[in-house]
């Protein structure tokens, strides 16, 4: 939604320390994940970050989030889909070009940028192109799995 | 200025040391030279002497020629025949790709066919959104953002791999640049988006058009503080307005135009406006040109092509060189014989 989308940015500092220890918590979960099998735990818990990510980011699953590196604005909401910047047009009230009544989510993302944690450091990160093949799948289950050197 | 191993049409250029294309656009920037690069609209239309007639009008001022890849989303020749049609006969093309209507498998394939063809510079963009243009039922691609495809552009020359990772067995060697906007939000961190084009790739800038020169000049301020001068060479993006109207027009419907209101008032107040539109292009390429770190303009003046030669005389930015163009090597050898 929206204006949750807007609040989210707004409370990207705290949003981040939460996510961090969430994303400690599913490390060590990982024994328990690959017991029953990351396979199996795919559609549930896509189905779980669908609704979480999607009420507070709009997120679009794209299977590769950097909210942390955007000022947690999902960079996937900007209809040209840039995951490395504004573009050149957006207009003078700092809306999207595409949609006019939108803010521009790379606007929104260095304004969440300057709240997070680790200040201006992430967002000047390069992002590789997305991977397609990725969309619709969990983004937390791939982060455990990758970095418990788990088979994909 | 002039090189030795001046362009035989169809026939690369060796590379020089130091530099990563056979381009003549790369040897007038790294000689230091105040580059002159000129929009050409590609037209709608099948005809190549539409894009020669297009060329010519640049002739003797410019060193190198941008073909757009559908600008403004409008439909028009594509800018991979437009640079082959230039590259036929010696002149140096910039070949815009747009991640708008392509994805990476047709656009990895265009940087080696373009390469092939004779293209030695290509510019990064992502491209207008399709509302803008004459075909907004068309589908958005944006499969790769600029950035992403700087960085795809540049393993392809440097470790001869398209993004895959599968091997190509000649690379394309072809200058990369970049596009910025130093005008639009977010203002403050547009020279940090910039270092971020160039850690992906980019070697050279032309940016959008600037009327606003102290906003310019605290953006140059800002990339030099960045400590990005000496890592890029920065074309600054100008061009003259036909009326005032336009000017407000152009502000308010094209994507990414800024004019400060200083500019609309000194070209209304004029009794001939365009003739104003001409000379105040003029007063900003000599302005743009005492600012530190810009190594040149990138002149666009849609619809008034045939004025460029007058603002590029007009401001002497040229200091008495005369850029290559077919025959002028020619031309110059019968004027010394009349003389």
């Amino acid at each position: 939604m929206y204006t949750v989308r807007l609040w989210s940015v707004r409370h990207a500092r705290g949003l981040a320390s939460f996510y961090k220890g969430f994303e400690e918590a599913l490390n060590r979960l990982h024994p328990l994940f690959s017991r029953i099998g990351y396979q199996r735990l795919e559609r549930p818990v896509a189905a779980v970050e669908r609704q979480v990510k999607g009420l507070l980011f709009d997120c679009k699953m794209c299977g590769r989030c950097v909210l942390s590196s955007t000022g947690m604005s999902c960079p996937m909401n900007c209809p040209k889909q840039l995951r490395n910047g504004p573009c050149g047009g957006v207009r003078a009230n700092g809306n999207c070009e595409v949609k006019p009544e939108m803010r521009c989510v790379w606007v929104e993302a260095w304004r969440g940028a300057e709240r997070m944690p680790g200040g201006l450091n992430a967002i000047q990160q390069l992002q590789p192109p997305v991977d397609r093949r990725l969309e619709g799948t969990s983004a937390w289950l791939r982060v455990v799995r990758e970095k418990n050197g788990a088979p994909a | 200025m002039k090189f030795e191993d001046e362009p035989v049409p169809g026939y690369p250029l060796p590379i020089l040391p130091g530099h990563t294309s056979p381009g003549r656009f790369e040897r007038v920037l790294r000689a230091g030279a105040f580059a002159v690069t000129a929009e050409l609209a590609p037209p709608d239309s099948a005809d190549p002497e539409e894009v020669y007639k297009r060329a010519r009008v640049f002739d003797g001022y410019v060193d190198a020629i941008n073909a757009t890849d559908g600008s403004g989303a409008n439909c028009h020749m594509s800018s991979l025949a437009v640079c082959a049609l230039l590259t036929r006969v010696g002149y140096a093309p910039v070949m815009q790709i747009s991640c708008r209507d392509r994805n990476r498998i047709a656009i990895q394939g265009d940087i080696l066919g373009g390469a092939a063809m004779g293209v030695c510079n290509v510019l990064c963009l992502t491209g207008d959104g399709v509302q803008a243009g004459d075909h907004p039922q068309a589908k958005p691609v944006f499969d790769l953002d600029s950035t992403s495809l700087l960085g795809i552009a540049r393993g392809l020359r440097e470790e001869h791999r398209f993004e895959s990772g599968r091997k190509i067995t000649f690379a394309p060697r072809v200058l990369l640049g970049a596009a910025e906007n130093p005008n639009v939000s977010p203002v403050e961190h547009r020279a940090v988006r910039l270092a971020k084009k160039i850690a992906a790739g980019a070697q050279f800038v032309q940016t959008q058009y600037c009327y606003d020169i102290p906003l310019l000049r605290r953006f140059m301020t800002a990339v030099e503080d960045a400590g990005l001068l000496e890592q890029v060479f920065i074309l600054i993006g100008v061009g003259p307005l036909r009326t005032a109207k336009t000017g407000e027009w152009m502000r308010k419907n094209v994507p990414g135009i800024h004019i400060p209101d200083s500019v609309i008032e000194r070209i209304k107040g004029a009794k001939d406006q365009t003739r104003e539109g001409l000379n105040l292009c003029v007063d900003l390429i000599q302005e743009v040109r005492t600012i530190k770190g810009v190594s040149g303009v990138h002149v666009m003046a849609y619809r008034q092509e045939e004025a460029v030669a007058e603002v590029i005389d007009r401001s002497g930015i040229l200091a008495g060189r005369t850029p290559w163009f077919p025959g002028r090597d020619q031309q110059i050898n019968e004027d010394r014989k009349l003389s």
